[in-house]
């Protein structure tokens, strides 16, 4: 048995079965969370949600699928169709890549990037180039607007995302994100959300506005551009923007709890199921997509303003004004 | 657990990895989206390939020169991020610069603060 998983453990194998890995826990993690999203959501407006597929609708996420699979692919007649077509692809990349820094358990990575932070906030920028070549390749006015809109908000959102890893860098010392959950070993106090609260707040904000999500939705708001960036898309490209929304809320989790939460630390060191830590990984995770749901169904949306206002004046100030701290904070600790 | 640390890589190696690894996502989602155009149906007409406008015809292309607010963000993001490419480093050696590397930052960020503010009190950050 060992000599197999050894055998399985060498290239090209192990770059094989990565990919497929990851290819499959990034659909379905986009495929849990549609379902996850109209359960919570029907569970806090004192209804159902989705239960006639399956037991208790568990079966939904795979009906849809099959139902937008035989759905007619339309592009408007004036769009730019390769741009049209190649942004859910760029759109999908960073929801998929990313999964290979994050380390699911004490060995679970599938490279120790040493850039691992800098790839992180890297790739999650292609996101930014999907929306606008979604808008822009639909030549369609609400669509162009969507993209605008998401756009700014992205790149707006992306600073205060990246200032505010900068404490946990300080803190490791290195840009690994297995170093980063090495370091917060030793129970839950260790954890960085403690010292880190503000950039954790930070983080955690500008994660929401960088997935796109309520209250954050301005480049889809359905009630004035309709559908945003997204209004042209049907059947199998429409699903795959939805899949690559979904699968990066998921990831915007799995990054929160790597980088403030511990990763797959246990909380108590007496908890510690060696490789099988990765069940408290998945938990922390779970609790963190739970909670940006409970936002989405909880806070009425920003007005295009206030997002910006917010963003400039308020997140970045705090972001920088706690590196500050966390900078001065170590230098007379040590 | 199946999936072992990586091998020590050179650093080439190590991102051909990951650039093979993008490459093969982005042709997954290409060979979903071949797959989708060959079972579902395609029937073309002259009113499915407009533009969605709640109903109405388009009269205007929004491929032409359009007022657009956001680049002075655009500017301030540009500004802000090539900021963090010198912060990450820093950050990195902080524990071994002691003093001197805190005092360093401090003249580097308040002058890029400073220059937050002069957009903050120019009102390049006021939304119309």
């Amino acid at each position: 048995m060992s000599a197999f998983v050894n055998a399985l453990d060498q290239e090209p194998w192990r770059f094989i079965i990565s990919l497929l890995a990851i290819i499959f826990l990034t659909l379905n993690v986009a495929a849990v969370l549609t379902f996850a999203e109209r359960k919570v959501a029907g569970y806090i407006q004192l209804r159902y949600g989705p239960n006639r597929v399956g037991p208790r609708g568990v079966l939904q996420p795979m009906a849809d699928v099959l139902k937008l699979f035989t759905k007619e692919n339309l592009s408007p007649g004036r769009a730019d169709v390769w741009v049209f077509l190649a942004a859910p692809i760029a759109m999908f990349i960073p929801a998929a890549v990313i999964w290979m820094v994050v380390p699911f358990a004490p060995k679970a990575v599938v490279t120790n990037l040493n850039i691992g932070l800098l790839f992180v906030v890297s790739t999650t920028s292609i996101g930014a180039l999907g929306v606008v070549m979604a808008g822009y390749g639909s030549r369609s006015n609400f669509s162009l607007l969507g993209a605008l809109r998401g756009a700014a908000q992205m790149i707006s959102y992306e600073v205060p995302l990246i200032l505010s890893l900068l404490g946990v860098i300080i803190l490791t010392g290195s840009l690994s994100l297995v170093n980063v959950v090495n370091n917060q070993a030793g129970g839950f106090w260790h954890w960085y959300i403690w010292s880190q609260l503000p950039m954790f707040a930070t983080f955690y904000i500008a994660g929401i506005a960088e997935v796109k999500r309520i209250p954050f939705d301005l480049p889809e708001g359905e009630s004035e551009i309709v559908g945003g960036f997204m209004i042209e898309y049907s059947g199998m490209t429409w699903a795959l923007i939805q899949a690559s929304e979904f699968a990066s809320m998921g990831l915007m989790s799995a990054i929160t709890t790597t980088l403030f939460l511990g990763g797959w630390q246990p909380p108590f060191d007496f908890l510690d199921f060696g490789n099988f830590n990765w069940i408290w990984f998945g938990l922390k995770t779970a609790i963190i997509m739970f909670t940006f749901q409970w936002i989405r169904w909880s806070v009425p949306r920003l007005r295009m303003d206030q997002l910006m206002d917010f963003g400039w004046k308020f997140l970045v100030p705090l972001s920088l004004v706690w590196l500050f701290v966390t900078a001065a904070g170590t230098l007379i600790i040590h | 657990m199946t999936l072992g640390l990586v091998q020590q890589m050179s650093y080439g190696a190590l991102y051909l990895y990951v650039g093979l690894f993008m490459l093969l996502v982005a042709g997954f989602v290409s060979a979903v989206l071949m797959l989708a155009r060959m079972l579902s149906p395609s029937r073309r007409s002259a009113s499915k390939s407009k533009v969605y406008e709640t109903g109405e015809s388009s009269v205007t292309d929004p491929w032409r020169p359009f007022p657009v607010r956001y680049y002075v963000f655009a500017l301030l993001f540009l500004i802000f991020d090539v900021e963090t490419a010198f912060l990450y480093p820093w950050a990195v050696i902080y524990r071994t610069l002691g003093v001197y590397g805190f005092v360093e930052m401090v003249v580097f960020v308040v002058i890029l603060a400073a220059g937050l503010v002069y957009a903050w009190k120019k009102g390049a950050l006021k939304w119309v």
